[in-house]
């Protein structure tokens, strides 16, 4: 017997509310809460139950047409790339700054996806983020910290 | 009602808002023509931007973006049959055909004056009756509010799963579970935070929405290695031919125009169907009032037939507005969005929004009316050069989606936690939409989680934790019957078809 994808994630999503069931009803309520109608873990109490229910019913139930994704067609590469490089943003945009991170974040995407015309590449990096930081900074007052270009004296 | 007109007018007409609705509409023009992104996206990415206005403003910039998606996906629907949203796929049963035969600037034409005119009529029908359901709505109390909340939910799991509602439900489950993660905002206690400090204030509705829409839509254009802007490149300046509409043609969209406006107001004033559900509705409507000549062009390049969506889903936007301005609740994943910033601007829409903030009530609907103008007279003449902007690779305009995101919600918080959590919930939503499990309702429970709680708890606490409350007033118990219904229904058609 073939278990169809969307089984799986019924079954992983049942798992994941017996989990949530469990955190629940560990959640540490006042002592004079205990036996009230409602305290902090009633809600989520119900929702673990309710997604058991829905979860289960998913997988005990036929499924009226199996959806059928052909992986083969699916370009995971670059999509792996472009969650890699928004990791890295996510790292270095802190200790580098704003700008220098966000520039190499947008040039890196144009060329992990197939982008080779490097003129405009430059173009809308560098000095996109530059206009954006002036819009931001200097129209809208939103602070940016930018150790590099404090650094450089360009921004106070 | 006439002050609170002319105070709506004069927030309206102040030259910022008009700008705000003029920038709404170009911007939503452009998301809703790409195929994949939708009004939710177009929303999504503006909410960091409409945290630097006032709540009015903000919210008529969204309202712009929100009527100015709706009628980009009609041009991409009419030019290249490639619907941008699910409500104007009905558009392109009759609106492509007319494309082909040589008569792609009426069709567009049809569809703006259709648009305009489906979206004034609701906006005058949302008029006066948002006031009346605010006063009728002010003797709602915990309880109902409950039941209409799990009613919303119910249906627009209902109307979004497109027969697949354990799915759906799966996924409103899941958005509820979301917005229990943080302090209980009773007690205090915190919940579901596994001693991480950053989850203490919850998860950010701004982040969840950016995840599951502008972000997980731009990772799933990658994966399929679709094209997005295949649109604009498709559309030619010359190929468009004239947008003049002839006696006979503007005599049957004229017919058309208030029948279609009523059915959308009142599909769009239900929770969850929205304008998809408007727009077949409408189309399918239009095909038995018409005689048998014009039934045969049906599918073949109807006036009748390009008209009657296009109203029906511009009147049901409009629509989609009354329950969330009178109630607070949201009947469509777009209104959950906009609820959502609502609550970020610290304003709590329902009933008393009407008396406690009447610029915010009446400018949002006065809006309606400049962004509808604002919509014909500037989209019309423009959408081929709109869509030359469009024609953007998509190895540009993938970056700038994910850029804004990531740089909206790093804005906000200035963490960048929230930025590995964004990547996190955006990789699952991805991997779920490509098995079809819709987005929209884990948006509406996100958003309303916290609502339903609180009256939960309300209620159970002056029932002395009996249910009981779930069927001692009439209104509560009808509430939750038709929520029976839906339910019910669904189910067998679920059984059924197995």
């Amino acid at each position: 017997m073939k278990i169809s994808s969307v089984k799986i994630i019924s079954l992983l999503f049942f798992v994941l509310s017996a989990f949530y069931l469990y955190t629940a009803n560990q959640i540490q309520v006042f002592a004079f809460d205990v036996n009230s109608p409602f305290n902090a873990k009633t809600f989520p109490i119900y929702l673990g139950y309710a997604g058991m229910f829905f979860a289960g019913l998913q997988i005990l139930l036929p499924e009226k047409s199996v959806e059928k994704v052909n992986h083969n067609v699916l370009d995971y590469k670059k999509v792996i790339y472009l969650i890699i490089i928004m990791i890295f943003y996510g790292l270095t945009i802190l200790k580098v700054g704003f700008f220098l991170s966000t520039s190499i974040f947008l040039l890196l995407s144009y060329y992990f996806l197939g982008e080779r015309r490097w003129k405009l590449m430059l173009i809308f990096s560098f000095p996109f983020v530059a206009v954006f930081m002036f819009l931001l900074h200097g129209a809208l007052n939103i602070y940016l910290r930018d150790p590099l270009l404090k650094y450089l004296g360009i921004i106070g | 009602m006439i002050e609170g007109i002319l105070i709506g007018l004069n927030t309206a007409l102040s030259l910022k808002n008009i700008l705000m609705v003029v920038m709404g509409c170009f911007f939503g023009t452009i998301i809703g023509m790409l195929p994949g992104l939708g009004p939710m996206t177009a929303i999504a990415l503006m909410i960091p931007i409409t945290y630097g206005f006032d709540p009015a403003t903000g919210l008529i910039l969204m309202a712009g973006v929100y009527y100015g998606a709706v009628f980009g996906g009609s041009t991409s629907s009419i030019l290249i049959n490639a619907p941008g949203i699910p409500g104007t796929v009905a558009t392109s049963f009759d609106g492509y055909p007319m494309a082909q035969q040589g008569k792609a600037g009426k069709a567009l034409a049809i569809a703006a004056y259709s648009s305009f005119a489906g979206g004034t009529i609701a906006a005058i029908f949302l008029l006066f009756a948002a006031p009346s359901l605010s006063k009728i709505s002010l003797s709602f109390r915990s309880p109902d509010y409950f039941a209409l909340m799990i009613l919303g939910l119910t249906a627009v799991a209902a109307f979004s799963s497109k027969g697949q509602f354990l799915k759906a439900m799966m996924m409103a489950v899941l958005g509820l579970m979301l917005a229990c993660v943080g302090q209980d905002t009773l007690s205090d206690i915190p919940r579901f935070t596994f001693n991480n400090m950053n989850l203490s204030d919850g998860i950010s509705f701004v982040l969840v929405v950016m995840a599951t829409f502008a972000m997980s839509e731009a990772l799933t254009i990658i994966l399929r290695g679709t094209d997005p802007s295949s649109a604009a490149k498709a559309i030619s300046l010359k190929e468009l031919g004239s947008i003049k509409l002839d006696k006979d043609e503007t005599k049957k969209t004229l017919k058309t125009i208030p029948r279609s406006s009523v059915i959308g107001f009142i599909v769009g004033v239900l929770p969850g169907a929205g304008s998809t559900i408007a727009s077949f509705l409408a189309y399918g409507m239009e095909r038995n009032f018409v005689n048998k000549e014009e039934k045969e062009k049906f599918g073949k390049g109807s006036v009748h037939g390009l008209a009657a969506p296009e109203t029906a889903n511009n009147a049901a936007c409009s629509g989609s507005f009354v329950p969330l301005l009178t109630l607070g609740i949201p009947g469509s994943g777009t209104t959950a969005v906009m609820l959502g910033a609502l609550l970020g601007f610290g304003i709590q829409p329902g009933p008393r929004l009407y008396m406690t903030n009447p610029e915010i009530f009446w400018s949002v609907i006065m809006s309606m009316y400049v962004g509808m103008v604002i919509l014909l007279i500037l989209n019309l003449p423009l959408i081929p050069y709109i869509a030359r902007i469009l024609a953007v690779p998509r190895t540009f305009l993938i970056p700038m989606i994910l850029f804004f995101s990531v740089t909206g919600i790093y804005l906000m918080s200035f963490n960048t936690f929230d930025i590995f959590l964004m990547i996190g919930i955006a990789v699952v939503a991805t991997g779920l939409r490509l098995y079809k499990f819709p987005m929209p309702p884990l948006i509406l429970a996100f958003v309303l989680g916290g609502l339903m709680e609180e009256n939960l708890r309300r209620s159970l606490l002056i029932s002395d934790g009996s249910f009981n409350f779930l069927y001692d007033r009439p209104l509560t118990a009808i509430i939750l019957a038709f929520t029976i219904l839906i339910f019910s229904w669904q189910s067998y058609i679920s059984l059924k078809s197995k």
